[in-house]
């Protein structure tokens, strides 16, 4: 491998946090995108510019209200301190609470297409067959709109991969713990290391285009359940 | 097929008027982060020296002015945290004049949250402070010269671990003041700012330990024939900027270290 053993680490690391982020994203995200493809209630829409706010704040304003946030004199950071859980800014936990509100839109917003895709009529045919909410959800719902899932999954977990200044913001370059590629090919440049940033630069390179490639390429959703 | 071509006209108008280059006297500075309140005061000076000249000053890491004037950014001048950048870009054939020493940068240990005046090295290894904010030892001039420092005091390996690297001065600067480091190795020109000075102490690492943090500056080959570039360099080593960059705790060329 070309890589140095610090250039792994930070890969390895960049996988493990993008990893995480796509689960709890998942699972967060999943009832988020149900509820506002679903809801007629007047402050959807409030909601949906919420989800949909990391789209358009810079970076940079994301990982200073954060820092902030998280710092000792900041709500969410005396949540944690009285918990024992310490600070986060600097962790690796900080950058995956950092990084799911960062990729939130990525997970809620193709799930929510896909849902309103599915419309009522066979949610309302699964009700007639006596099938509860939950059971409609998971083997109605869930199936149809698997397409959904899968660019939803691959976007997140893409997006977070090509995360960069809100981890610079709050993460402080620790091997490791948070420094991700991004930040590793970012101290290369600094530091002149050019040769170095190629390579790392090379493999996101091609790291970014097979994720965009598989997307376009596999396409689920052309074979049709039901 | 009329509105269309309005709405056309009007869409081209709209983006010549975003493309047009606004063209007057003016330079762009480039200057490091540890210069961020002596800069501010000094091109405030200039400017009210020199009401029709403008300035404009851009602050970085000095690695980075050092890769974008290479490939071309339009900076005037760079005043860098470390003479080596702007020495290197005057030997690849980026300068338009020597490049001239203007500063020594100093050290300090500062803290928002516990008494930094009483501190010294040894402080750092107290297990109440968990996160010490530096810049990058990699690549930022702050950052090398504070890792030298703990090496010369035999404290690198203890206090490794707790440091957090921010991408420059400023940004480890930034880390302390937020309180998310409960110390930070920041640049005494900082430590001595509106924005620090009134919300903690500091502790002046001794400059025994470490190499000078000799700052240099130099006119860019773009600005070779640009009278105003010349005028702000001569206005920075003139006796008003002296005076500022000397309340900013910097040592200038040819004065003594009488602290």
């Amino acid at each position: 491998m070309l890589l140095t053993d610090s250039d792994q680490q930070a890969l390895w690391l960049t996988l493990r946090l993008a990893g995480i982020v796509t689960l709890i994203l998942l699972v967060v995200g999943t009832p988020i995108a149900w509820w506002l493809a679903r809801t007629r209630a007047w402050w959807k829409g409030a909601v949906a510019a919420v989800v949909a706010m990391p789209l358009v704040l810079p970076p940079s304003v994301l990982g200073f209200y954060l820092l902030l946030a998280m710092g000792p004199q900041g709500p969410l950071g005396q949540f944690t301190q009285a918990l024992g859980l310490g600070l986060l800014p600097f962790t690796f936990w900080g950058l995956v609470i950092a990084s799911v509100i960062y990729s939130l839109p990525f997970m809620v917003q193709p799930l929510q297409t896909a849902f309103q895709a599915i419309g009522e009529r066979p949610l309302e045919v699964a009700a007639t067959l006596r099938a509860s909410r939950l059971d409609a959800f998971f083997t109605v719902a869930v199936p149809m709109a698997l397409p959904g899932f899968v660019s939803a999954c691959v976007l997140t977990f893409a997006h977070t991969v090509g995360e960069f200044g809100v981890v610079l913001m709050i993460g402080g370059s620790i091997p490791g713990e948070t420094r991700v590629a991004a930040v590793q090919i970012y101290d290369h440049v600094e530091a002149l290391d050019y040769l170095d940033a190629h390579r790392l630069a090379g493999v996101l390179l091609v790291f970014s285009f097979l994720v965009l490639l598989a997307i376009h390429v596999w396409r689920p959703g052309t074979r049709k359940i039901g | 097929m009329k509105p269309v071509i309005n709405v056309v006209a009007c869409l081209l108008a709209a983006l010549l008027c975003l493309v047009a280059p606004a063209r007057a006297d003016k330079i762009t500075v480039a200057a490091a982060s540890d210069l961020k309140y002596a800069m501010d005061e000094i091109a405030d000076g200039f400017r009210k020296a020199h009401p029709a000249d403008q300035v404009e000053v851009v602050y970085g890491s000095s690695g980075k002015f050092f890769a974008q004037i290479r490939n071309g950014a339009p900076y005037d001048l760079f005043f860098s945290a470390d003479v080596a950048y702007p020495r290197e870009l005057a030997q690849l054939g980026h300068a338009a004049a020597p490049v001239r020493s203007y500063a020594l940068g100093r050290i300090a240990l500062w803290s928002a949250v516990m008494d930094a005046t009483r501190m010294t090295l040894d402080s750092l290894t107290d297990p109440a402070i968990t996160r010490i904010a530096i810049a990058n030892p990699r690549h930022a001039p702050y950052g090398k010269r504070a890792e030298e420092a703990l090496r010369a005091a035999g404290l690198w390996d203890k206090v490794a671990h707790k440091l957090v690297n921010g991408e420059s001065v400023s940004h480890a600067t930034h880390f302390v003041q937020t309180g998310n480091a409960q110390v930070g190795m920041i640049a005494l020109s900082l430590a001595l700012g509106p924005d620090l000075a009134s919300k903690g102490g500091y502790w002046l690492i001794p400059d025994t330990l470490h190499q000078p943090l000799e700052q240099g500056y130099v006119i860019t080959r773009r600005a070779g024939n640009s009278a105003l570039a010349k005028r702000f360099a001569d206005y920075v080593e003139g006796p008003q900027a002296r005076a500022v960059m000397r309340r900013y705790g910097f040592i200038l060329p040819g004065e003594d270290a009488a602290r």
